[in-house]
């Protein structure tokens, strides 16, 4: 059995959605952070 | 820990150290993820496969040490109301339950051809399965309270009784025959021949790295939402 198609899917599911999160908690953090100075700078 | 408690100095060690971690973190896993794959040979049992070590290892590690650092931060929530310890420990469980759900799928794929099968009900993976919809709970409970900087203290709890599993998934393949292999890494040493294991320490402690940039990053998200939330309930009531 070939198991390089396995290694394959395992790298890109982890890579995949470790990238992912990580890039929506950031920008999560960045609208909030930046919604947040908006409404500091309004006072 | 208390010198922490003030959310205005935790932003401000917060801010400078996120991209380090996330930045430090993605080098690491860079080298480990090119070494594991292209530098290290295969395994003379488990052939080409064994290079599935280097992103499931990581993954087991932050699914358990998430709800080890999730049932701390609660314990700190109930006994001591650290003002922080809500925050952490919901920004803890998201990442917590990604990196379980990785650990579950690539065992999967790493097991159909090294066992034959994609699953086996047996204690290790039933109880990281166990862990996966722990995390799940502790999610919903969180999203139900409205107070975002805190949880419920029914949460809290949860997240404490939770723990309760982490010890039973470590000594699982101990106290139950199964197809998973016995513990490889302990403190003694490894069964692992070090050809083999060197990348494997880049990439624990670069998806760690990363694990900590994605807390810090949604704690920060978190402390800011509730700034604007008490911002517009003041603007409301003037």
């Amino acid at each position: 059995m070939n198991h390089w198609p396995f290694i394959i899917a395992a790298y890109v599911l982890t890579l995949g959605g470790t990238g992912g999160v990580l890039l929506w908690a950031w920008l999560a953090m960045r609208a909030a952070e930046t919604k947040s100075d908006e409404l500091r700078r309004k006072r | 820990m208390h010198a922490f408690a003030n959310p205005t100095r935790f932003l401000s060690i917060a801010k400078p150290l996120t991209p380090w971690l996330a930045y430090g973190g993605i080098v690491l896993i860079a080298i480990g993820v090119a070494a594991g794959l292209f530098f290290t040979p295969p395994d003379y049992l488990q052939g080409e496969s064994v290079r599935i070590l280097y992103v499931h290892v990581p993954a087991a590690w932050l699914g358990m040490g998430g709800w080890t650092g999730l049932a701390i931060a609660s314990l700190m929530q109930i006994v001591w109301r650290h003002p922080l310890a809500g925050v952490s420990a919901r920004a803890i469980a998201v990442p917590g339950a990604l990196f379980t759900a990785i650990c579950l799928a690539t065992g999967s794929i790493w097991g159909r051809p090294t066992w034959g099968t994609w699953w086996e009900w047996d204690g290790r993976l039933t109880s990281m399965l166990i862990l996966l919809f722990l995390y799940f709970g502790y999610i919903a409970l969180a999203n139900a309270s409205e107070e975002r900087t805190t949880v419920s203290r029914a949460t809290a709890i949860f997240g404490l009784i939770g723990a309760v599993n982490i010890p039973i998934i470590n000594r699982s393949v101990v106290w139950w025959k199964s197809l998973h292999q016995g513990p490889s890494i302990t403190l003694k040493g490894s069964t692992i021949d070090m050809a083999i294991l060197w990348p494997l320490g880049f990439t624990v402690l670069g998806f760690s790295l990363v694990f900590g940039a994605i807390v810090l990053m949604r704690m920060r998200a978190i402390l800011a939402e509730a700034r604007v939330e008490a911002r517009m309930r003041r603007l409301a009531e003037a």
